[in-house]
């Protein structure tokens, strides 16, 4: 068997890793190495190309393509199976009663009540968190670029809640605003009454607002710094010869140069924010009530955990909130275009 | 204490305070109490015993009453501070409670019953772990199960990911081939299509392989990651193309210049990708939760979830299992957290 070149590195076991691995990895090159030479004799070199793209592309495939033709299937037929070929074809019944209200501003004048709830609710989510992750995320970025001390460790301070997973972020926050929770014994302390966070619907929409800007304030801060450290040093050195006031060179200079940062950042909140789930049906369970029902809550109960499965139906919504995510991810490529670089 | 006088000295001009400078530390010092103190109090609350959870207010540490082993009482008993009725204090066992009158015995003197009025009494606290909180569950619970369900999930994804996603990065990097365009902008495609609008569908591919509550519906729909595929692309553009001519030379076949040379030299990618599949894997929530209806099958996610939705939710087992849930995360995060904040401002993905 030939080896590599000696230009190349012997070890194959990359950086280092203890023999113990490396010797079954090259075991089991050498055994996947005898079929893959056999193609190659037939197929030649340059064609090779398609046999590595070939695993990547049949999971796309199967998980993704041919998926997102079933949902179309999926939305214009009714019945309660899960097999195509047995559900019959309704048109676009389902878009039709999805979409079956007496006014679009009034979930209750709706047929399906749930999803316009839905809709509702995760609108008035995604303007406030989005508002309030770019001012948060905008100042924390501007001060994180500061002349500071110690700005790795406030750094990872801010991005620690990005690496928890939602459960963990809701459950933490659950038991800080459980009736005899944290908060409560600080609201008590300082002599007020008790609340029920979690049950009032205001609080209840205020605190997934908190909650998600909590968890994902130091990936969207991450962005605006790396913006903020890329605009040039004597721009502000040019001001400040210049005596120009500070707030006059963030408003002139920072917020300018730091647009296209802010445009990425605004529209990945909202893909983001359109999609929430995780966080808020862990803490809230979209209650109290439908105070808190998101679009994605909606398609998942519609779809799985209702009584009756209604996969029609939770195929149309789903269609219908895969049109709002193209149109934003369109706005992001403009904008990321625009920016230079992705 | 020199980081501390330093960080206290640091600000916009040297040798003079200004407003912003004050108002940025006291800004940062709020963060850190925000951002690090619910998990800090998660993880307080976590070694309190049951009792202590649901004292209200809550206490800082985690305290529990002291307990004695008092002769002719099989049980330890608890010890209390009593005001006795000529205005001293004895430190007392509880026996019993009868009403508003508590049986109680000096510890050095069993044989005398002393009664008491409750409100005389005060329990005596002291600083206690309750590490059964944790141990309990591996024992008791499907707890273990979840764990390791969780742990297979994270593995088993993460190696497929790495080599799968390598492979087509390898070849949409080397190679020169018709339909190349055509490849890219699938993979740019699928960037689009989260799994929350094709959960049905996916559910369906699922069903028809007959892998619903199998642990590998959740690891294979996931598998093939296109920021995978670009952040892998990306890094091995820039890889010698001499190097891959000079193997080719040499006679080597294009699956060893893949696995030999180019797999070695692509590690800084393929570590960076390794982190990012770990995390996503170990945090994934929704896909789980439409596929996994066992209980035998949740991940510790999942397992979690429905944990805490049962009518008796258990506080002091729940923290602790949440503990154990977020400690991977937290330790990749005190070790990698440089290298984890450049490689998401430079791929600005998460």
């Amino acid at each position: 068997m030939t080896g590599p070149t000696p230009t190349a590195p012997r070890r194959d076991d990359g950086a280092g890793a203890s023999d113990l691995i490396a010797a079954p990895l090259a075991l089991l090159s050498r055994l996947i190495d005898w079929p893959m030479r056999a193609i190659q004799r037939v197929i030649g070199e340059r064609r090779m190309a398609y046999v590595f793209l070939l695993p990547n592309l049949a999971f796309f495939g199967l998980f993704v393509f041919v998926p997102l033709i079933i949902n179309v299937v999926f939305s214009v037929t009714g019945g309660a199976a899960l097999f195509p070929s047995q559900r019959p074809y309704v048109g676009a019944g389902q878009y039709a009663y999805l979409f079956d209200c007496g006014s679009f501003l009034d979930p209750n004048s709706c047929r399906e009540d749930h999803f316009w709830r839905g809709v509702s609710n995760t609108a008035r989510f995604t303007l406030f968190q989005v508002t309030a992750m770019v001012l948060f995320s905008l100042v924390t970025a501007v001060v994180l670029n500061m002349r500071i001390r110690a700005r790795g460790f406030f750094r990872a301070v801010y991005f620690f809640p990005v690496l928890l997973s939602p459960v963990v972020v809701a459950l933490t926050w659950k038991w800080i605003l459980q009736r005899d929770g944290l908060l409560n014994a600080g609201i008590t302390s300082l002599g007020g009454e008790r609340i029920l966070f979690l049950v009032d619907p205001s609080w209840a929409m205020f605190w997934i607002v908190f909650v998600s800007i909590w968890a994902h304030m130091g990936f969207y801060t991450l962005i605006l710094l790396a913006g903020l450290q890329a605009i040039p040093a004597d721009l502000y050195e040019a001001a400040e010869m210049d005596a120009t006031p500070r707030w006059r060179t963030f408003w002139r200079i920072t917020l300018p140069l730091l647009w296209p940062n802010m445009i990425v950042v605004i529209v990945l909140a909202l893909i983001k924010g359109v999609q929430t789930f995780d966080e808020v049906f862990v803490l809230t369970g979209g209650g109290p009530g439908t105070a808190t029902l998101m679009v994605v809550h909606y398609i998942y109960e519609t779809a799985f955990s209702n009584q009756v499965q209604n996969f029609g139906l939770a195929a149309a919504a789903s269609v219908v909130l895969g049109v709002v995510l193209f149109a934003l991810t369109l706005a992001q490529l403009a904008a990321s275009s625009r920016k230079g670089a992705a | 204490m020199s980081l501390v006088t330093k960080l206290a000295t640091a600000r916009r001009t040297p040798g003079r305070w200004h407003w912003t400078d004050i108002a940025a530390y006291a800004y940062l010092a709020l963060g850190v109490v925000l951002m690090f103190g619910p998990v800090l109090w998660l993880a307080m609350s976590s070694f309190k015993t049951q009792a202590g959870l649901l004292e209200f207010p809550p206490s800082l540490l985690p305290m529990s009453q002291k307990e004695v082993v008092v002769t002719g009482h099989p049980q330890p008993l608890p010890l209390f501070t009593v005001t006795m009725p000529d205005g001293s204090t004895r430190v007392l066992a509880q026996v019993r409670r009868i009403g508003i009158q508590a049986q109680m015995v000096d510890p050095a003197n069993p044989a005398e019953t002393i009664r008491v009025a409750i409100d005389k009494r005060v329990p005596v606290r002291e600083f206690k772990l309750a590490t059964e909180n944790y141990t309990e569950p591996l024992e008791r619970f499907a707890f273990t199960r979840f764990l390791w369900n969780s742990v297979f999930v994270t593995v088993v994804a993460t190696i497929i990911t790495l080599i799968i996603n390598s492979m087509a990065a390898y070849a949409l990097s080397i190679y020169e081939f018709r339909g190349k365009n055509t490849v890219m902008l699938m993979v740019i495609g699928t960037l689009m299509i989260p799994i929350t609008i094709i959960l049905v569908p996916v559910y369906l591919v699922v069903t028809e392989l007959g892998l619903v509550n199998s642990l590998w519906a959740v690891i294979l729909p996931g598998a093939a990651t296109p920021t995978g595929v670009f952040l892998l692309r990306q890094y091995m553009l820039t890889l010698p193309r001499d190097l891959i001519e000079a193997a080719r030379m040499d006679k080597a076949s294009e699956w060893q210049i893949y696995w030999r040379i180019v797999m070695p030299l692509a590690m800084p990618a393929l570590a960076v990708l390794a982190i990012f599949s770990v995390m996503w894997r170990w945090n994934e929530f929704l896909w789980p939760l439409a596929v996994l209806t066992k209980t035998e099958s949740y991940t510790l996610q999942i397992g979690l979830n429905a944990f805490q939705g049962e009518l008796q939710t258990q506080w002091h087992y729940l923290l602790a299992m949440t503990v154990v849930t977020l400690l991977p995360v937290a330790l990749v995060f005190v070790f990698l957290q440089r290298f984890i904040t450049t490689g998401i401002a430079n791929t600005g993905m998460k």
